[in-house]
């Protein structure tokens, strides 16, 4: 029964993440007009028969806008991920692999950044970096790094004593080997959780950087930003601006939610999610 | 315990240093010119150049560090020069604006979540347990600065119910008297009813807000550990001996299914500063998060690195005292 239930959400995760996915690629194609296509005489119109989802203060087509932020959204929490996973676990790996001095270092640092609210250290680093889609990944990525480190140190300090890493040892292999080829692949399924999970979070601190005006440079269509602009127009009454884009950030978190939360109960089932329980 | 708390704070000061190190590297790569943030665009050169001789942007960064290091140690934070006035005293004044929302924000999150949490473990698949489901969805999956927008656009703009979203207290009226500087309790200890309903109207609606992701998560962790407790044999000794289901739960299983929640409290504690950043700025709420944004947005120096220092620090005194804590709801806790 619970395998059932874990499997379901794990469905829908699978489907929502998958919908953003293809939607964001075939944008130019399905996109009824361009992302940055101004046309005054439209402007804030609500939703309509042309305009489903309504314009914005420029005349612009929130429905195209999104279906072009996620893009934008989806490529940057890749990359941003992909930055923390490339950097997070080897330096797990290797910290839980050698211990000693070299690895208390390494987790005494990772400690350190987590100490810091995450919005407000990536806040601080795409200011350093300078505002901008770059910055704004890059910082993203920082930020999660610590995560992927201390998830990979977990698992290699448990790995590392188990028999067949022994043997690889005694036949021997060498330890970039040891680590890479034996260890790694061992750690895969909680590491692909995280991978799923943190691609949630990525969304979530790159829309509120663009909010606060740190992420991507205006005009690009971008799902934080959209909410930025509507800002200035819910109180005179045009929810559209900020209702769409807000939904569309939502259910993409939420979808990797689902789908990570998911992995989890089916890849390991001894870290059951509370959920389920 | 005592012992063991003063060890925990003498492992925290090499943390402090590494705070302290990464925040002075963070601020020191902020791109521009930061003498020439300060003195504007239009500005001689030669008094350009005294501004970066006055604050040391000249000097070589180990100088600057040191000078730091050394600013730290007799209690001064620098100076922000976008708001003229030295960081502790930004810090001092903003500060009971941001705990006061902090407190609101933790206390509307613990009423709804502590009993959800109980509700959705004792009668599983109830409407509780249903409720507590999407909670979890709008706490995780939800960004707090559109919730916040959704609800202004909701009880300001269509409903009418709230005044509009800005600051503290409306503007036609006098902060109560200052006395510990939370206008709800200001206007309570001086019995000034006007101002205790408008800042009560001003809270509500960035507390609800902020409050969001702390209540889906201790509901969560509430169910969770409840569910264990609830299946122990302990409290099937104190049904058997004849309590009543409220005592039971609340008595027996609440304090034991507290503990693994606390730890989430605490962390949430040290999150909810992060949290401020957004809503403060959203509801023009003039504290900490606000101050952290206007900063960051005008490339002031002394504020980000004070204010991030700030915050790994609390969240490390945060910690120490929730592990402390931990003896005190459960004495088979030992501190080693």
């Amino acid at each position: 029964m619970r395998k059932i239930t874990a499997k379901k959400l794990l469905l829908v995760g699978l489907i929502i993440v998958l919908a953003w996915v293809i939607l964001a690629l075939v944008a130019p194609w399905i996109a009824p007009f361009g992302p940055d296509e101004i046309r005054t005489e439209d402007k804030l119109q609500s939703p309509n028969m042309v305009h489903w989802f309504g314009t914005d203060n420029f005349g612009r087509d929130i429905f195209s806008r999104i279906l072009y932020g996620a893009r934008v959204t989806i490529w940057t929490g890749m990359v941003a991920i992909g930055i923390a996973s490339v950097v997070g676990i080897p330096l797990g790996a290797i910290a839980g692999y050698f211990g000693g001095k070299t690895g208390n270092f390494i987790m005494r640092i990772m400690d350190i950044l987590l100490a810091f609210p995450s919005l407000i250290l990536a806040m601080a680093l795409a200011a350093s970096i300078g505002p901008g889609l770059f910055g704004a990944l890059l910082a993203v990525g920082i930020v999660a790094i610590p995560e992927f480190a201390r998830l990979m140190y977990g698992q290699t300090v448990v790995i590392k004593e188990k028999e067949f890493i022994e043997a690889s040892k005694a036949l021997g292999v060498r330890q970039s080997a040891i680590i890479f080829q034996h260890i790694l692949p061992n750690a895969l399924a909680p590491v692909v959780v995280q991978i799923t999970l943190g691609l949630g979070s990525a969304v979530l601190i790159t829309s509120s950087l663009s909010f606060l005006g740190l992420g991507v440079k205006p005009p690009t269509a971008e799902w934080g930003a959209m909410i930025s602009y509507g800002r200035d127009y819910i109180i005179s009454g045009e929810w559209w601006m900020t209702v769409f884009p807000g939904a569309a950030i939502a259910t993409t978190i939420f979808g990797f939610i689902l789908l990570g939360d998911g992995l989890r109960d089916v890849l390991d089932p001894h870290r059951q999610s509370s959920r389920h329980k | 315990m005592l012992k063991y708390a003063l060890r925990r704070l003498a492992m925290m000061i090499p943390s402090i240093a590494g705070i302290v190190m990464i925040t002075f590297i963070l601020t020191r790569i902020l791109p521009g010119d930061p003498a020439l943030m300060i003195t504007g665009e239009q500005a001689l050169p030669e008094f350009v150049n005294k501004v970066r001789e006055e604050y040391g942007f000249n000097q070589p960064l180990y100088i600057q560090l040191w000078d730091y290091i050394k600013q730290l140690f007799r209690g001064d934070l620098g100076f922000a020069w976008h708001t003229g006035h030295s960081v502790v005293s930004d810090f001092v004044s903003r500060f009971p604006a941001t705990l006061e929302l902090t407190l609101a924000s933790m206390l509307v999150a613990l009423i709804i979540a502590i009993p959800l949490g109980i509700a959705a473990a004792s009668r599983q698949n109830s409407i509780f347990d249903h409720i507590a489901r999407v909670l979890s969805f709008i706490g995780s999956s939800v960004p707090i600065f559109w919730l916040g927008l959704l609800l202004i656009t909701l009880f300001y703009s269509k409903l009418g119910w709230l005044p509009a979203p800005i600051g503290r207290i409306s503007g036609d009226l006098n902060p109560p008297t200052h006395i510990t500087g939370l206008y709800v309790l200001d206007s309570l200890l001086s019995w000034d009813m006007a101002a205790l309903k408008s800042s009560l109207q001003h809270l509500i609606l960035p507390a609800v807000c902020m409050s969001m992701g702390t209540m889906a998560i201790v509901t969560k962790m509430i169910r969770a550990s409840m569910l264990e407790v609830i299946r122990q044999d302990f409290m099937r000794t104190a049904k058997s001996k004849g309590l009543s289901h409220r005592a039971v739960i609340y008595r027996h299983g609440l304090i034991n299914s507290l503990i693994p929640s606390l730890t989430v409290i605490g962390l949430q504690f040290g999150a909810l500063l992060g949290g401020a950043v957004i809503t403060e700025t959203i509801f023009v709420w003039p504290g900490i998060g606000n101050y952290v944004t206007e900063s960051i947005l005008s490339a002031d120096y002394a504020p980000i690195q004070a204010m991030t220092l700030i915050s790994a620090v609390l969240y490390g005194f945060i910690n120490l005292i929730v592990e402390l804590l931990y003896g005190v709801l459960d004495p088979r806790v030992r501190y080693e």
